[in-house]
């Protein structure tokens, strides 16, 4: 036997995990990186940072988070117990807050004022909308021309918040791109401003802040699993756009052997058409938007145009630390379809009155295929990661339905 | 000694400033690339920086990000560019050639593969702008067996003990990003690229050259005078979307006429 990983060392001290991670950006930013390491290193033990950020979860994001067990849905399916770790019940409706929360403290501690994010969904530039106005910090978010389209609620709700939006029109239109401009500005206003990032993936030590702040998703999960059912769960279910829901479930379960682990991937139309957004599925590691991680790309090496139904997940890499559990084999990563995960969103929303979204409905449709092959004692949680109020007018459209 | 080096010494030994022209290949037509190569050198350019397309070039203003996705419309490769590189050493054995480009195709590609073809076809350097030197050892210890020259960058932004690290890495030439900002941008200022090229200096003895921002033979003039000399890219590549149904005769044209008058506001310093 090999001695036990401790995933808690990781990533090392350059920001790797493994092969994976790291810090590829152009010389301008690495000074804001090690800054903002240099900031994290001091704060993330200090008892009065994780004091702040435990009250703001608290108070203003309303955590915990009920951990529900979907008794119809069960029944409806006939296999194991499904729980869900209700995160659409936070604030703004989505994971996507617990990290705004910290990064928006990180932001100021290092005095900036003004804050940057990407978004695919909106509901990352909901969730830094909300933070920025609540510090009463200027927030531009830049989003893909196509995703302005598709997510439209999202962009108004971020203008009321007194965001700017910034439609992004080139490449391919959607989260890879966001990202990209975001990082634009970022090498030009660097002195006074902080990216918020809405993933684990980015530049060292992005993937380590964000896993550490959406940590308190498993961490709660774990104990509340233990004092509902008395025991670990079985397996643990969750979407993999960028990998920060999955990441912050799936953490603090990762020393437990008994514990199953699946990370659901976009398949858009199919892994084997080609037609989707699963990297760790169907794509070779390279480098990307500052890490090196598994990726979606042509004989070249130029980044290939991702399909998904759901703009959360519409993007060609993922979090390093997920390339690393992958190869690992820790963690398995399946993919599900456009058409199931419309199917698993029509039997949460009827079966429990809960609207998932639509990233979110990938990892119910997994859960509903794996709770049929286990038996009926065991458990398995799945990440909620968020509500599907803001997909209502991409299921009308399918429905061909005008709201 | 690298071809880089050699060139650099000469231009110093002769007190002319270099001047460094960036055009992206395949861009806006594949065969226009390898004139304009040849036209840029002929009006005065010592070194060409060839442009690798990216999908996602993270670092360029507007009008470069324009010129890649014209260029990857037809394809343009990593393994294209060294091919290209091979026909321009067919009558230019003087000039040094220095790809520009992402990590990405480099990693598809394999450094030990990459640095084979491109030694063979005659590049002289590689400058991989979201490749630090943290992230970079591996490339670099390929390259500098086959006396290819690693180009690192140096930013406003960079501290003191970075410059000194880098510095100690780099050969060839060390490129400092005269600004804040993706190439292209307006806002230079030439007082403070005295200062930090001043703070450089101070670290090496390697030619230094300031690009980034630099558009015309007045801001040229500006930087040149306290730099080894120039890199030019935004306005031939802007020239460049200008012209996209022109012939490759009237591009070339177009860019010598840019390019020597950036040279002339160059040659005015010495
Ligand atoms: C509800 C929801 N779940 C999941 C995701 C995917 O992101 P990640 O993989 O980082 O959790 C998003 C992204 O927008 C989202 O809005």
């Amino acid at each position: 036997m090999n001695k036990p990983i401790d995933y808690n060392a990781m990533p090392d001290a350059s920001g790797h995990f493994g092969n994976f991670g790291g810090r590829f950006v152009s010389e301008t930013l690495m000074h804001a990186l090690d800054e903002l390491q240099s900031i994290y290193d001091d704060v993330k033990n200090d008892p009065s940072f994780r004091a702040e950020f435990d009250k703001d979860l608290a108070h203003y994001v309303g955590r915990p988070s009920p951990l529900y067990f979907a008794e119809r849905l069960t029944k409806k399916i006939g296999g194991a117990k499904i729980y869900l770790k209700r995160e659409d019940l936070n604030h703004t409706g989505a994971h996507k807050v617990n990290n705004t929360i910290g990064q928006a403290l990180l932001a100021k501690y290092t005095g900036k004022t003004r804050v940057i994010a990407e978004t695919g969904a909106g509901q990352h530039g909901v969730a830094s909308a909300t933070v920025a106005a609540r510090l009463g910090m200027e927030c531009v978010v830049y989003m893909g021309a196509e995703d302005v389209k598709r997510q439209s609620l999202n962009v108004y709700r971020m203008k009321l918040l007194g965001a700017t939006v910034v439609p992004v029109e080139s490449g391919s239109k959607t989260l890879k791109d966001a990202m990209n401009e975001a990082m634009r500005d970022w090498v030009t206003n660097v002195d006074n401003t902080f990216y918020i990032i809405g993933t684990v993936a980015g530049p060292h030590p992005y993937p380590q802040l964000v896993r550490d702040f959406q940590c308190v998703i498993g961490r709660e999960a774990r104990q509340q699993c233990l004092a509902q059912e008395g025991t670990l769960p079985n397996a643990l279910v969750a979407c993999v756009g960028g990998g920060s829901n999955a990441i912050g479930l799936f953490h603090p379960f990762l020393s437990d052997d008994g514990v199953d682990i699946y990370g659901v991937e976009a398949g858009g139309l199919g892994v084997e058409t080609g037609k989707h957004a699963a990297p760790l599925n169907d794509g070779v590691p390279g480098v990307l938007h500052g890490n090196r991680t598994y990726l979606m790309e042509d004989e070249n090496g130029q980044i290939i145009e991702t399909h998904s139904i759901s703009a959360g997940l519409d993007y060609p890499g993922v979090g390093p630390e997920h390339a690393w559990l992958k190869d690992l084999g820790r963690v398995k990563y399946v993919a599900i379809n456009d058409d199931e995960a419309m199917q698993a969103f029509r039997n949460l929303t009827l079966v429990e009155g809960i609207m998932p979204a639509l990233e979110t409905s990938h990892a119910m449709a997994y859960a509903e295929k794996l709770a049929q092959q286990r038996p009926k004692d065991e458990i398995i949680l799945v990440n909620l990661s968020g509500r599907g109020d803001k997909d209502i007018l991409t299921v009308a459209k399918i429905d061909g339905i005008e709201v | 000694m690298s071809r880089i080096t050699e060139v650099l010494q000469q231009c110093r030994a002769s007190g002319r400033k270099a001047l460094v022209t960036y055009i992206v290949n395949g861009d806006p037509r594949p065969e226009v690339t390898l004139a304009a190569m040849h036209a840029l050198v002929a009006a005065g350019a010592d070194i060409i920086e060839l442009g690798v397309p990216f999908s996602d070039p993270m670092a360029e203003g507007p009008v470069i990000q324009k010129g890649h996705e014209r260029a990857l419309v037809h394809h343009t490769s990593l393994a294209g560019c060294i091919s290209l590189v091979g026909e321009f050493r067919q009558t230019n054995r003087e000039t040094p050639v220095v790809l520009m480009g992402y990590a990405n195709p480099l990693e598809r590609m394999g450094y030990g593969a990459f640095g084979t073809a491109a030694s063979a076809a005659g590049v002289d350097g590689l400058l991989t702008v979201d490749l630090p030197p943290e992230e970079a050892s591996k490339l670099k210890q390929e390259l500098a067996q086959l006396n290819l020259d690693t180009i690192y960058l140096i930013a406003p932004t960079t501290t003191e003990q970075r410059i000194a690290s880098i510095v100690s890495l780099a050969s060839g030439f060390v490129y400092y990003v005269s600004l804040k900002g993706v190439t292209g941008a307006g806002h230079l200022d030439a007082d403070s690229v005295q200062q930090k090229v001043t703070e450089i200096r101070r670290h090496t003895a390697l030619p230094l050259l300031v690009g980034f921002g630099i558009k015309d033979a007045d801001s040229a003039k500006a930087i040149g005078a306290c730099a080894d000399g120039v890199v030019v890219g935004s306005v031939l590549v802007k020239a460049m979307g200008e012209a996209t149904d022109q012939s490759c005769e009237d591009i070339c044209q177009r860019l010598t006429e840019i390019t020597a008058s950036i040279r002339s506001g160059l040659d005015s310093l010495s």
